[in-house]
């Protein structure tokens, strides 16, 4: 493993509540190394998408930073100042957000948008600027981008909208990509595009991804390494062949049992094995582990202390009291 | 568009059932919306969102609807319903038509058939509590009196999984997961034989979307329902499903037993939804046989077979017609000139 690219240490974001601080992001460790696409897995809530926000020092208030460290190359992200942290935002971290429109600005063509990027941290001329977007617009594989160039967010699909984000994402060749739910509002044959194109730029630009999804399929597909979170916290974090060989916590267990088995013919010879209960609410985790309220193999212990995220075998990391740690 | 292809021999559910008729039949249904365009809303254009559909459900059935976003599954839902008229074309309850029905005899066949919704935030009244959303299709319906109508909605709701606290309640106070119980509940308080489900987990986690679909299941035997379960995540069509038909710009591109369709795909649209499926298995490799571009507008309807401009296989022969719903095997249904029996 080389230096990593950018690590997280103990970052915890508190949003105010009537019942005092409450947790959105519990101080959670990660690193990422040069290439490398790290999966974020988790329900809504959990804090996957605030983890990302934090990196481009984006909480939104009330939320705060309350603790961590989060160091990209040799720099800290949190203690960096604010005119600092805009240079860096899109030119050398960038984020492709889940609804391209609501994030495109809808009065702007989206020619324009990404030109302003490029201008603004390449110090391009408008021209070289508008001929660097209309290759930027090819690379992502829309057709005409000379004439999709003057054309305004709501002429284009889904998909399409999407890879004009993804273009703005990669205009100056960040180091490090998050992708927050990329596919989550397209269909399925656009999704796979789209899977397709992030995997073929992430190879030609040689950029870092992280990859935030609930969806355990595409996770699959992309991504090196996965930490699963819950309520805030990892709970899980090691390879991702790895995790869907042989997933060691009861929520990692839970979430792939309740899908669908691929291959297998489903109905009635099966129920699935959903994980009772429901997520608890931002500020609703008590003492002791998280997940104790709905884990089928919940003991005292759980519902006392919190368990530690520790190895409980080589680079496979678990958050559980119970499951087993191999010697 | 009202070829005889179908009408005449509108795809069967399989092993015929002597002496009943299927609950459902839907024959060449079709609903064009009008779109103005231009200043003056002059030039009458039409978006096809269903265009000569014809399929059957059987008692106890369940019939999966899949298809990408505009493919038309929930005009689809809404017309069966009947909360929408079709332009043409039929829909027949228990051999009874809809379409043609009194306002008066509508209302009456309504107890039979329900809807679940896709957004159990936007289809319960915020400001009604539980325990009235739940009663109110029995006052509509002049079921009861109160005191029965209380019973039996205190009984239903053990079965959907909520506790009788929930009666005082607003839908506000409850997460995604146990709004869908209550949506599911208020379909079901009338004993309906048919409940049409739109997209019914889309919107929840997946762990309760797997919640859900276990309790979807568990009522489908149960009280023996009919079931239409639209939605465009295939793996849990899969699970659920019967049969399966596949969308593709308002029409049905294939239509075929459920493991006949997923094991055995025939019309190139489907393969290609079927290859595009992110599998949960990073040992799984990938040939996303990727589908061009974005479905055509259905405003501008392209002549010939509609999936034409995004198929790996076209030929020129596929812009002749639009290929009519064909039986290439016993109960599986194909809508393509290149798949032949």
């Amino acid at each position: 493993m080389s230096d990593p690219l950018l690590a997280v240490t103990d970052l915890t974001v508190e949003f105010p509540t009537p019942r005092g601080p409450a947790r959105a992001v519990d101080r959670v460790d990660l690193t990422l190394t040069k290439g490398e696409v790290l999966g974020l897995v988790g329900e809504s809530g959990c804090g996957k998408s605030m983890t990302a926000l934090s990196a481009l020092r984006l909480v939104p208030p009330p939320g705060r930073i309350t603790s961590g460290r989060i160091r990209f190359l040799d720099q800290d992200l949190l203690t960096l100042p604010a005119r600092a942290i805009q240079a860096l935002r899109g030119k050398r971290i960038s984020m492709i957000f889940q609804e391209p429109m609501t994030a495109l600005n809808p009065v702007l063509t989206v020619g324009e948008q990404i030109a302003e990027m490029v201008r603004l941290h390449l110090r391009a001329s408008r021209s070289e600027a508008k001929t660097r977007t209309i290759d930027l617009l090819k690379l992502v594989g829309i057709p005409s981008p000379d004439k999709r160039w003057s054309e305004y967010p709501h002429q284009l699909s889904g998909g399409m909208r999407q890879r004009v984000m993804i273009a703005m994402a990669v205009s100056c060749d960040p180091d490090l990509v998050f992708a927050d739910e990329p596919t989550t509002a397209l269909d399925v044959t656009v999704q796979a595009q789209i899977l397709d194109l992030l995997a073929g730029l992430r190879e030609r630009l040689g950029m870092s991804m992280v990859m935030i999804s609930h969806n355990l399929g595409v996770i699959a597909q992309v991504a090196h390494n996965v930490a699963v979170m819950y309520a805030g916290r990892i709970v899980e974090y090691t390879s991702t062949k790895e995790l869907f060989a042989d997933p060691q916590h009861p929520y990692t267990r839970g979430l792939l049992g309740s899908l669908p088995r691929y291959g297998e013919p489903g109905r009635r010879q099966q129920r699935l094995n959903a994980i009772p209960g429901t997520v608890p609410p931002l500020g609703g985790v008590g003492k002791g582990c998280a997940f104790a309220p709905r884990c089928p193999l919940v003991v005292d212990r759980c519902t006392r202390d919190e368990p530690p995220l520790e190895p409980k075998r080589p680079g496979h990391e678990t958050r559980c009291w119970v499951v087993d740690r191999v010697p | 568009m009202t070829t005889p292809m179908v009408s005449s021999c509108a795809p069967s559910q399989g092993p015929a059932q002597p002496g009943s008729g299927p609950l459902l039949e839907v024959r060449n249904l079709a609903k064009y919306f009008p779109v103005r365009s231009g200043v003056l809303g002059g030039t009458a254009q039409r978006v096809h969102a269903v265009d000569g559909v014809s399929f059957q459900v059987a008692e106890g059935e369940v019939l999966g609807l899949v298809g990408e976003s505009g493919c038309g599954k929930s005009t689809m839902a809404r017309l069966i319903l009947r909360l929408i008229e079709p332009t043409t074309g039929e829909v027949r309850f228990k051999g009874e038509d809809l379409v043609s029905a009194s306002p008066r005899r509508l209302k009456a066949l309504r107890r039979h058939f329900q809807m679940i919704f896709q957004d159990p935030y936007a289809s319960l009244n915020p400001r009604m509590r539980i325990s009235a959303i739940l009663e109110e299709p029995l006052i509509i319906h002049r079921l009861g009196t109160k005191t029965d109508r209380a019973a039996q909605v205190r009984s239903l709701l053990a079965k959907v999984g909520l506790q009788e606290d929930v009666l005082d309640r607003y839908p506000h106070e409850f997460s995604g997961g146990q709004r869908q119980r209550v949506g599911i509940a208020r379909a079901l308080i009338l004993h309906p034989q048919l409940i049409v489900a739109d997209e019914p987990v889309s919107s929840l986690d997946v762990s309760i979307q797997a919640q859900i679909v276990n309790l979807l299941q568990d009522l489908q035997v149960d009280y023996r329902l009919s079931l239409i379960f639209i939605a465009h995540d295939l793996m849990m069509v899969r699970h659920i499903s019967d049969r399966v038909a596949v969308m593709y710009l308002g029409r049905i591109v294939e239509l075929a037993p459920v493991e006949g369709l997923f094991r055995r795909a025939k019309h190139p649209y489907t393969e290609a939804l079927l290859a595009a499926i992110p599998v949960p298995d990073p040992e799984i490799k990938h040939d996303h046989l990727l589908l061009e571009g974005d479905p055509p507008s259905p405003i501008d309807l392209p002549k010939g077979c509609r999936f034409y401009s995004r198929c790996s296989r076209r030929v020129p022969e596929c812009l002749q017609e639009d290929p009519p719903l064909l039986e290439i095997e016993p109960g599986h249904w194909v809508a393509c000139p290149l798949v032949t029996p």
